[in-house]
């Protein structure tokens, strides 16, 4: 593995006309709002052991000691020390922890955004246990406020606010599904009054995934399901919960939850998209409180409990396959064993990457880095250490449940002319459904 | 009063009052915040919340072999370094004289001889750990003025302790009187700067990583993941 420094492009992006005073005065404000025991706790106790640096496939790859996670926290311990710590008075007083200016605010927002992909890899690696990947999210919260979020970003923001979606506005949403459904001649119901299941999408499926969307439908019409995708509620890949935008994420959750309940849905299926798991499965409680009103569930998990219940059955592959566990599914999402049990009804010889499960690897493109074309050449260091791994399994078939990390594999092996490409677990077995 | 009669007396005093005083308060501080409840139903089949953070306890005890030869090397060290200093703390007898002296606990000492290469153990590690933090660039990056003052504030005791180890524990327990009153007085106060320093540096790791690894347990076992 190289060591060679590859750094995204320096620069920062802003938004807004908000004087530079009062960007770091929003972010500070942010910054210290609420903070959890829980996160107090992990600004409390790191010993900068280092260690974190170890689990970071940024760091691995560069060599570049500003990549130490818990480095990329600068700004954000500076405002808790000050401003929320235990001894915050003394602090202030002594001037032991200087506050954070505009300029870090500019220096840290490559950190935060380019190069942490919020998969937590390093939580698992730190001998005090920080959650880092969280307070990353949380940081992230500060630098929204403050305008100082990349420009891409901020435009995928700007789109979801204005249509709920980043891609397509609701009102064409069923002239999109009518094409999808002609392209691929499967039914896909829309904007019906009543349904069992409230299916989503990630935008790539309204785009350059659409087999997936169709395959989806194509499972759902086997089973008898009644289901619909609806125009009030169908993008689940939420930008807010990656870029900081607690409104929005609040926005698009509860587009999902709300239209289910209208309809009379008991599920929301989410598509095979894994920052879209960790907003609506872990983080929509929060908005409606215990009694979350559906069932919230991944692809994943949807057709492990198909085959299980013998719903579904698959004919065997009878092929070697190594798969990409995305980070929020998996690490984050608890789903290892689900989608391994799926490959084994395919009939797959699984032969693991040399980081798998809840270790594996990030693809490199979480946390909206594969939407911020300013980290391309960091992306692409990272794709090199996956293709390494898989090359390393000799396994045929490379195959993730994830639509965002297939993005950021494919473009990541297009550019180093891999040919291999990443194969998407619902589109196997739809394509592999037994009569 | 004489500078040992200060450190056996309101030094040790006030230091420890500050010790207790400082963490409790810093602990307080912390654990009086509010929860963020996780209202998300739990994987089905997650354990309990004591459940989980107790295996992400453990789990923190040994670095996963994923993280390479550094985590290791660095896991190692570290235990050298804390069973080190356990065994020169709790095991020397003069020691655990002192202890009885100020609480009435006592127990049996271990041989000289162990707490000798107890010592020079601890003291290589303290040296390995102050090299890489000066060497390594990821650890050159995220250091800051606590870890050296910590460092420093944990060595001295090590160091002015073997300074009034110049004769074998049993002869210096049999004297009714201390010989070296300077170099026993100036021992005593660097332990009490320990204490002093505790609760507002990293040392309080002690204490914080229970909760912490805890925590992060708690929000993973929910999920169904074992962190």
């Amino acid at each position: 593995m190289s060591t060679q420094t590859v750094t995204a492009r320096p620069g920062y992006d802003q938004q807004g006309d908000q004087s530079d005073s009062a960007r770091v005065d929003a972010a500070l404000r942010s910054f210290v709002a609420d903070f959890s025991v829980t996160a107090a706790l992990h600004m409390e106790s790191c010993v900068r052991c280092g260690l974190c640096a170890q689990a970071c496939h940024f760091h691995l790859t560069t060599g570049d000691p500003k990549y130490t996670p818990v480095y990329k926290l600068e700004p954000f311990r500076r405002a808790y020390q000050r401003e929320a710590s235990p001894f915050a008075p003394v602090v202030r007083a002594l001037g032991l922890a200087r506050k954070p200016s505009i300029d870090d605010l500019h220096e840290w927002q490559e950190l935060l955004y380019d190069s942490c992909t919020m998969c937590g890899r390093c939580t698992l690696a730190c001998p005090m246990g920080i959650d880092i990947a969280e307070l990353v999210k949380e940081a992230r919260h500060g630098m929204f406020k403050a305008g100082l979020v990349p420009e891409r970003l901020a435009l995928m923001d700007r789109t979801a606010r204005q249509w709920g979606s980043t891609a397509t506005p609701g009102d064409d949403l069923a002239d999109i599904l009518a094409e999808v459904s002609a392209q691929h001649g499967v039914p896909i119901p829309c904007n019906m009054a009543q349904a069992d299941i409230l299916v989503t999408a990630a935008p790539a499926e309204l785009g350059e995934h659409t087999k997936a969307l169709a395959d989806a439908a194509k499972i759902l019409n086997r089973i008898g399901a009644k289901w619909t995708m609806h125009s009030e509620g169908f993008d689940a890949s939420n930008i807010g919960f990656n870029n900081g935008d607690l409104e929005l994420q609040e926005k698009l959750t509860r587009s999902l939850v709300d239209t289910a309940v209208k309809i009379g849905a008991k599920t929301v299926l989410l598509p095979e998209c894994g920052h879209a798991y960790g907003a609506a499965r872990w983080e929509a409680a929060k908005w409606y409180g215990n009694a979350l009103p559906v069932r919230i569930i991944h692809m994943t998990e949807f057709l492990d409990e198909l085959i299980a219940a013998k719903r579904i059955r698959v004919k065997p592959i009878g092929a070697s396959a190594t798969f990409h566990d995305p980070c929020q599914i998996v690490r984050r999402g608890g789903l290892e064993a689900a989608a391994r049990r799926v490959l084994a009804a395919l009939g797959f010889e699984l032969r693991e990457l040399p980081d798998h499960g809840v270790t594996g690897f990030c693809c490199g493109g979480g946390g909206g880095v594969v939407s911020n074309q300013r980290a391309t050449p960091l992306r692409h260091k990272v794709f090199d250490l996956k293709r390494q791994q898989v090359e390393a399994t000799g396994a045929e078939h490379f195959v993730t449940s994830c639509g965002q990390c297939r993005i950021t594999l494919d473009m990541g092996a297009q550019h180093a002319q891999w040919d291999k490409r990443a194969e998407s677990l619902l589109e196997l077995v739809a394509d592999h459904l037994a009569d | 009063m004489d500078l040992l009669e200060f450190a056996r007396g309101p030094g040790l005093a006030i230091s420890f009052a500050v010790f207790v005083l400082g963490v409790l308060w810093r602990l307080i501080a912390i654990l009086r915040l509010p929860p963020l409840r996780d209202l998300s139903p739990a994987r089905e089949g997650a354990p309990s919340r004591a459940a989980g953070a107790l295996q992400a306890i453990g789990r923190g005890f040994w670095p996963r072999r994923e993280f390479g030869g550094t985590a290791v090397l660095s896991s190692l060290n570290s235990y050298v370094f804390h069973i080190g200093l356990a065994i020169i703390a709790f095991g020397y007898a003069p020691h655990i004289a002192f202890i009885r002296r100020v609480s009435g606990l006592h127990w049996p000492a271990l041989p000289d001889v162990v707490i000798y290469l107890a010592a020079g153990a601890t003291i290589c590690t303290l040296g390995l750990a102050l090299w890489a933090r000066l060497t390594q660039p990821v650890l050159r990056r995220i250091s800051r003025a606590d870890d050296y003052i910590t460092w420093t504030i944990t060595f001295l005791p090590i160091v002015t302790g073997m300074a009034v180890m110049m004769e074998p524990s049993a002869g210096v327990l049999a004297r009714d009187a201390v010989v070296y009153r300077t170099p026993l007085a100036v021992h005593l106060l660097t332990l009490e700067l320990m204490l002093i320093w505790f609760p507002f540096g990293k040392l309080m790791h002690a204490f914080l990583f229970f909760f912490s690894r805890g925590a992060t347990g708690i929000r993973f076992s929910h999920r169904g993941v074992e962190v």
